[in-house]
């Protein structure tokens, strides 16, 4: 190679160095191009999907306000089990309170964070819960799954007094609700969670429903509530 | 110097297939290989992207310089796949929720680029495309026999969740052998997908074995057949 003359050498890398940049560039339009045509219909799947997962909670007939543009995002790391805000969607029936979801988190399951939807009426009552996302060991874990067992459903119509607070734990620990055979942590991180919520739901749920969203859709409201 | 179309087909479904001699891409096929389902939904995207990078890389071959050819690939194959990815997200956003990051990393199943490099780099256009047709359908046979053996063993069901790839109407197509949906666990864990996958090669090695005996039998067997 030592008696190729630097020109052509040079003229050669730079050809390559072009044709590369035009496939960049090809590959580039490309994505572009899939992109804007798909965004809209994406943005639209994921805002049904959400909506799905919430009617299954509070049904549509309860509500008639729009849950994406009254949607609030409160931070409270102790309770809600997340380091970043989360969504609190509130249904209201001609502007009177109805329910509120609130996505938490069970920060303590066997493998992981599972990802929750708790919706708590306004008398305080759990108007149900759901996951919403999980890494739970299949077989075992996933019973927390609405598509697997009914367990999930056994929260429904329950509050902080109904069982008694110490009471708010699975059989095993001495309290009301079942655990898996073979997995005790998953249902407990759960029953823990759901219980955090109600009490976080308890200590705000004058200020929840209170905070308005000028903004609607934009989601960026987390400094409104105070921070614990 | 170039291959029939039978040998290609052959090539691909059987003699050098790539999930039990080739043995690559074993991250998705042993991940994603739990129903059914999955395994043909993941097996028909990673032959989309075949067949779709195999034809471009083809058609460019002349273009591309020795010493850029692998960044050439690499852009080409990970433009195919994100356009997929986005695809999947807006027409089959259930069954996307469900492979979830598998689909990004078919970017990274090695037997694309092998493909690339070996075949359809150095072949004309219509060769390169069946070389990929027939190469995603091995692929996908495999990750389908392993799928259907793992939900069966594991689950006790097979197509659960179907709708997730053929619509609502496919809700019903789920078949459950036995009474509740319990089987061996270990099938549907990651130790399940390793034992399922020596068995397919085992099984593989076994027929071939066959094969070959009954190619040659004939050939030993005729002196004595016909005495003279």
């Amino acid at each position: 190679m030592s008696s190729n003359s630097p020109g052509p050498i040079w003229k050669h890398s730079a050809r390559a160095g072009v044709l590369l940049a035009a496939f960049a560039l090809a590959g580039g339009s490309l994505l572009a191009l899939t992109y804007s045509s798909t965004r809209e219909r994406i943005a639209q799947n994921e805002r049904e999907f959400t909506l799905s997962s919430l009617n299954q909670i509070v049904d549509e007939h309860r509500y008639d306000n729009d849950l994406f543009s009254d949607l609030l995002m409160v931070h409270d790391r102790e309770l809600l089990g997340s380091k970043k805000p989360v969504e609190v969607y509130r249904a209201r029936m001609q502007g009177k309170p109805v329910a509120a979801i609130i996505a938490s988190t069970a920060p303590d399951g066997y493998n992981g964070s599972i990802h929750l939807l708790v919706g708590v009426n306004i008398d305080g009552g759990l108007a149900g819960v759901r996951v919403t996302s999980h890494r739970e060991t299949p077989g075992l874990g996933d019973g927390i799954e609405i598509d697997r067992s009914d367990w999930i459903l056994d929260f429904n119509g329950r509050s902080l007094g109904q069982p008694n607070l110490d009471r708010w734990q699975v059989q095993r620990d001495g309290g009301e609700f079942d655990q898996f055979t073979g997995a005790t942590i998953t249902p407990r991180a759960v029953v823990k969670a759901v219980k955090n919520t109600l009490l976080y739901f308890a200590a705000h749920k004058d200020e929840l429903f209170s905070v308005t969203v000028e903004q609607p859709g934009n989601q960026d409201h987390a400094s409104k509530l105070p921070r614990n | 110097m170039q291959a029939s179309y039978r040998e290609i087909s052959r090539d691909g479904l059987w003699r050098n297939n790539v999930g039990l001699v080739q043995l690559l891409g074993l991250c998705p096929l042993l991940a994603v290989s739990n129903s059914l389902t999955n395994g043909l939904a993941l097996g028909l995207a990673t032959t989309m992207v075949l067949v779709g990078s195999s034809t471009v890389i083809s058609m460019i071959q002349s273009w591309v310089p020795r010493e850029i050819r692998i960044p050439v690939f690499v852009l080409v194959i990970a433009s195919l796949v994100t356009a997929v990815d986005l695809a999947m997200n807006a027409w089959f956003h259930q069954l996307y929720r469900v492979l979830g990051i598998f689909i990004p990393l078919i970017v990274t199943n090695c037997a694309i680029i092998g493909r690339a490099e070996a075949f359809a780099s150095r072949n004309p256009v219509p060769a390169a495309a069946v070389d990929g047709l027939m190469m995603g359908l091995g692929f996908t046979a495999v990750l389908l026999v392993l799928g259907a053996a793992r939900e069966i063993i594991g689950q006790g069901t097979l197509l659960d969740q179907a709708h997730t790839l053929f619509g609502p109407m496919a809700r019903d197509w789920t078949l459950q052998f036995g009474a509740d949906r319990h089987g061996l666990l270990i099938a549907l864990l990651p130790p399940g997908a390793f034992i399922g996958l020596g068995l397919m090669i085992a099984a593989k090695n076994v027929i071939d074995a066959r094969l070959a005996r009954r190619a040659t039998k004939p050939a030993n067997a005729l002196p004595v057949a016909t005495p003279s």
